[in-house]
């Protein structure tokens, strides 16, 4: 029996916006805890929170980018729960009023583009800062008090919720990939799993290939990284396949991971489940975007990451396209002239990824250059162009200088003194052995001493066997 | 119910509130005597929306008065027992 | 010699701005009258020494928010608690120069009919300390009954503010919702609550509403006042069409003397020369109580998860886990009548039970708000008694949840609308004052104030009661 993963993803991401969600106290990040407070966001007695504009208007902008619908009729709902990191006793949030519905995001997969949906993105105020001492460093069990700082609480926060279209862990990770990019280049977000302001959960359940049901799903949760998440949902696959070919049940769990220690096997746990209790906040007025903001916003989208990866898979294929875009050098890649897109490419994502320098003050045309000579110089002095090409003046001839061989003026001469030398091999060559031009180009390089531009030798040789 | 209420109350009081509790209830049920399947809820008694403020920073209190009322602590942070 | 028994806020106005007396004697007379008075009555929950301000001192209700001063909410939970911000209508005072007298008494949470459910003792009726004030804001109505404050603050949800006027004999103003904010009131049913005046005149009230109202833009739910409020002055009500909604006047429970006594009063507004005629509200008064008593204790219930014990008020350890923290300091902090709307509230709200209960109610809110909206077509203001008894005897009512929410029967309807309700003392019976409840649409503050203030007028009721003349 085959069988294939359905997994869904559940991302949130803090708005970089200057203000809290629901009061102005600032957002900051690494700053003493408990000096970025005030009376709402720590839930004094009669404190009532007070809408961010600038979150609102970057909610619709990422709601438009992932295609959705910007609702004509939003509401914030309270969810009800009791956790120290949640000073009211309840979280603002939404519910089944979301500002974003029905959208998707698409990139092109090994099968064609695939599209995965997204369910809805909603916008919420995220929590304090539970810092548990006592026990084992950051983890839940074993712990002797809980330490609690509201800098955090009332942060901007977007939820977005996928469908489950993923359909294996690789395409996992490419898709956050994609979307962490997409969030970033609209500049509300720098999206950062270390610095927490970006974090996802992801729920996982296998089926007999080809069909529709949804099993059983778990959750996988605190996964600190897209590379080790990628592995953890493989392992969860694999596991859940085990255990329903073993003839078991897979049952609804959720995995804790452990962000300091990787390797380290998840807590299971049954998580009860809850109650919120959800109704609308009688505190807010609901939200209706003007169809001017809404139509302001569109206008204001830059070329979306999605978009750049579909024209580049005209020229390239889906992988290499896909990582050009989430690694930010696709448009450096566009502005590099030459034929070989391939191999620029493949320059671009390797050794000049490894060169450290900053795409956007490179010298394109120059750039150009050098990655078309990059097999007449040594790879040594080929590195080193490349780590000064973000350099002012720059140009690839410095480094071409006492390159190969390239006249043909030169080299004519020796390539017609080669194919008398062998008239034999010419005639075969002539008759269909074509594999033979190597032979040709190889014996000039060795009567070269390996200076000739095997390019232009290769060039020479046919010409000359033409005739 | 006191689970989700946090409210750990003592035998005495789960009598005495049942017998309250189930009058009430029975009294208020009454809401659902009415047909209102074609009404809108009101959420809010105002007619209003887009209540918003501009995302420009206020200064936040001093973390001395945000810990001024705090039952325990220990250096800048709220302390609670464990969960 | 003050008489702080009869001074109005506007003659005290004027005794300062004429420079008859300072803000400091006239603050120190309060301070006078509740070392006289206040032992008995036990209005107040505390004191504020010196004046801070030099204008007409003011006492709020205790779930006000008042920086560097105790504020508690009539509640165990929140003893010892000291805010670190003054409520938006505390600043709008304090701006106006008015200085703080003192934080009054009221029922835990705002919940209670009778200021019996406070968790500092009940406060006591001026016209008879063996009878309750009202409630929730029973201490503010009996402070400027009593002579101890010239005009308070209170808080009304399901008629907190417009009961205890009653029952005590004063003017109490529940305000449209949203023309005065919440922010820095300790919320209880934030889509009901509302801050109001409680006076000995209507001309008080309105120049305390004056100074009150208008958007806060820390309160996401207010806006601003359509037209600017006036200070009444017309004696008569030619013009005006007086509705009489059957179903609140002929309500079960109503006591024959406050009856006969609004009766008379809906007879003076024909002889000032309103148009008077009978309307209806067919399922508001029937229905409106299960109403409020879903919707109030569902958001009562979110509105006070917040008081757990962690970053202020009542913590009782327990020594294993913040879960049995919560639980311990939450059934030690809260009175039972917090516990059993807590419980309601969550019970409403859950799961399998939402849509039956708490969406169910919020329909009946709009049939509500329809039925006094078609009465407003044909009528300018409503009337009909406040409370349907005067003043019960401390305890009656006390262990009798349900027999104490039927003293709100008539408050609750124009509430669930967001309606602004005015009440005045229109009579006494059996001795203790009986109150009358204008009610308008929404915004239509001006017009309850002319009504009110004519009748006021033309009734000649003595606030001052008679056992401290």
């Amino acid at each position: 029996m085959n069988w294939e993963p359905v997994i869904g993803l559940e991302i949130h991401i803090h708005l970089k916006t200057r203000t809290k969600m629901f009061c102005r106290c600032e957002v900051a990040y690494f700053e003493p805890e408990n000096t970025r407070t005030c009376p709402v966001c720590l839930a004094h007695p009669g404190s009532l929170p007070v809408p961010n504009a600038k979150a609102i208007e970057w909610t619709i902008k990422l709601g438009l980018a992932l295609d959705c619908e910007i609702a004509e009729h939003a509401v914030f709902h309270r969810k009800n729960y009791f956790y120290p990191d949640n000073p009211k006793g309840y979280q603002i949030s939404q519910y089944d009023e979301p500002v974003c519905l029905n959208g998707r995001l698409t990139f092109p997969g090994p099968d064609g583009d695939a599209e995965i949906g997204i369910v809805r993105a909603h916008l919420e105020e995220d929590a304090a800062k539970n810092v548990h001492t006592g026990g084992a460093e950051g983890r839940i069990g074993g712990a002797s008090a809980t330490l609690v700082d509201f800098n955090r609480a009332g942060t901007p926060l977007v939820e977005i919720v996928t469908r489950p279209d993923l359909r294996s862990a690789d395409q996992a990770r490419r898709f956050l990939q994609l979307l962490r990019q997409t969030v970033v280049e609209l500049g509300i977000s720098d999206a950062e799993m270390e610095k927490g302001s970006l974090r996802f959960d992801v729920n996982v359940s296998v089926r007999p290939e080809g069909s529709d049901e949804l099993r059983t799903r778990t959750e996988l949760k605190n996964l600190n990284s897209f590379a080790f998440a990628a592995k953890a949902i493989q392992r969860e696959v694999e596991r859940q396949i085990g255990v329903y070919e073993a003839g078991g049940e897979v049952e609804q769990e959720t995995l804790h991971f452990d962000p300091g220690a990787e390797s380290a096997p998840p807590l299971r746990s049954k998580e009860e489940a809850q109650d919120y209790r959800y109704f609308p906040e009688p505190d807010l007025v609901p939200i209706e975007p003007p169809r001017e903001l809404v139509e302001r916003v569109r206008g204001e989208l830059p070329e979306l990451p999605g978009q750049r990866i579909r024209r580049l898979t005209t020229e390239l294929d889906h992988d290499l396209a896909l990582d050009l875009v989430t690694s930010g050098r696709d448009r450096l890649y566009v502005r590099v002239p030459g034929e070989e897109r391939r191999a620029i490419a493949n320059v671009l994502m390797n050794q000049f990824a490894v060169s450290g320098v900053d795409p956007e003050v490179v010298d394109a045309g120059e750039l150009g250059k050098l990655i078309e000579a990059r097999s007449r110089i040594p790879r040594d002095r080929f590195t080193e162009a490349l780590a000064a090409s973000g350099d002012p003046g720059f140009t690839a001839e410095r480094y071409l200088g006492d390159g190969l061989v390239a006249d043909t003026a030169e080299l004519e001469p020796i390539v017609e003194r080669i194919l008398a030398a062998n008239p034999g091999q010419v005639e075969a060559y002539r008759g269909g052995k074509e594999g033979l031009l190597g032979f040709f180009v190889g014996q000039v390089m060795k009567e070269t001493q390996g200076k000739a531009d095997p390019r232009v030798v290769n060039e020479l040789v046919r010409e000359k066997l033409k005739a | 119910m006191t689970r989700l209420a946090r409210l750990e109350l003592t035998e005495d009081e789960v009598a005495r509130f049942t017998e309250q509790l189930s009058a009430i209830l029975e009294a208020v049920a009454k809401v659902s005597e009415l047909d209102l399947a074609n009404v809108e809820p009101t959420a809010h008694p105002l007619d209003v929306v887009n209540v918003w403020a501009e995302d420009e920073p206020r200064p936040s209190i001093p973390a001395d008065d945000a810990l001024a009322n705090a039952p325990a602590r220990e250096a800048g942070f709220f302390k609670v027992p464990p969960a | 010699m003050i008489d702080t028994l009869r001074l109005t806020a506007e003659a005290a106005l004027g005794l300062l701005e004429r420079g008859e007396v300072s803000a400091a004697e006239l603050h120190r007379s309060y301070l006078d009258a509740i070392g006289e008075r206040d032992d008995e009555l036990h209005a107040y929950l505390r004191t504020v020494d010196a004046p801070n301000g030099a204008g007409v001192p003011i006492a709020f209700k205790d779930l006000i928010s008042t920086r560097g001063v105790e504020t508690t909410a009539g509640s165990k939970i929140l003893e010892g608690f000291v805010p670190v911000y003054d409520a938006t209508v505390v600043t709008r005072c304090r701006e106006a120069g008015m200085p703080l007298l003192g934080k009054t008494n009221m029922d835990e949470f705002a919940m209670g009919s009778s200021t019996e459910n406070s968790a500092y003792g009940p406060t006591r009726n001026p016209w008879d300390p063996e009878r309750v004030p009202g409630g929730s804001s029973g201490g503010s109505a009996a402070a400027v009954t009593a002579g101890l404050a010239p005009w308070a603050l209170g808080s009304d949800t399901g008629g907190s503010v417009k009961q205890p006027a009653s029952l005590c004999g004063i003017v109490g103003l529940r305000p449209t919702y949203g023309t005065v904010s919440r922010y820095g009131i300790v919320a209880f049913a934030s889509s009901l609550d509302q801050i109001g005046p409680m006076t000995k005149t209507v001309r008080d009230c309105a120049l305390l509403y004056r100074i009150v109202a208008g958007r806060d833009p820390c309160d996401s739910t207010t806006v601003e006042l359509p037209q600017p409020v006036e200070i009444p002055e017309r004696e008569d009500l030619k013009g005006l069409r007086v509705g009489v909604p059957r179903e609140l006047n002929e309500a079960e429970g109503i006591e024959s003397g406050v009856k006969e006594v609004v009766e008379r009063s809906i007879e003076l507004c024909r002889q000032l020369g309103a148009e008077v005629g009978e309307t209806s509200l067919p399922r508001s008064v029937e229905y409106g109580m299960p109403c409020y008593y879903l919707i109030a204790p569902a958001e009562a219930s979110s509105n006070l998860a917040r008081y757990d014990g962690v970053r202020y008020g009542l913590r009782v350890e327990g020594g294993d886990g913040i879960r049995a923290m919560y639980e311990r300091t939450r059934d030690a902090g809260f009175g039972d009548e917090p516990k059993r709307r807590i419980m309601l509230g969550t019970y409403a709200l859950s799961a399998g039970y939402y849509e039956a209960y708490y969406g169910q109610a919020q329909k009946v809110r709009t049939v509500i708000a329809d039925e006094h909206a078609a009465a407003f077509r044909d009528f300018d203001v409503l009337v009909s008694p406040t409370s349907p008894t005067v003043a019960f005897k401390l305890g009656e009512k006390a262990e009798n949840p349900l027999a104490m929410y039927l003293s709100d029967v008539l408050t609750i309807p124009s509430n669930m609308a967001g309606l602004p309700g005015l009440s005045i003392p229109c009579g006494l019976s059996d001795g203790l004052p009986v109150g009358l409840q204008l009610i308008g649409p929404q915004f239509s503050e001006n017009t309850l104030f002319h009504v009110g203030y004519a009748l006021e007028r033309a009734i000649g009721f003595d606030f001052v009661p008679r056992r401290l003349q």
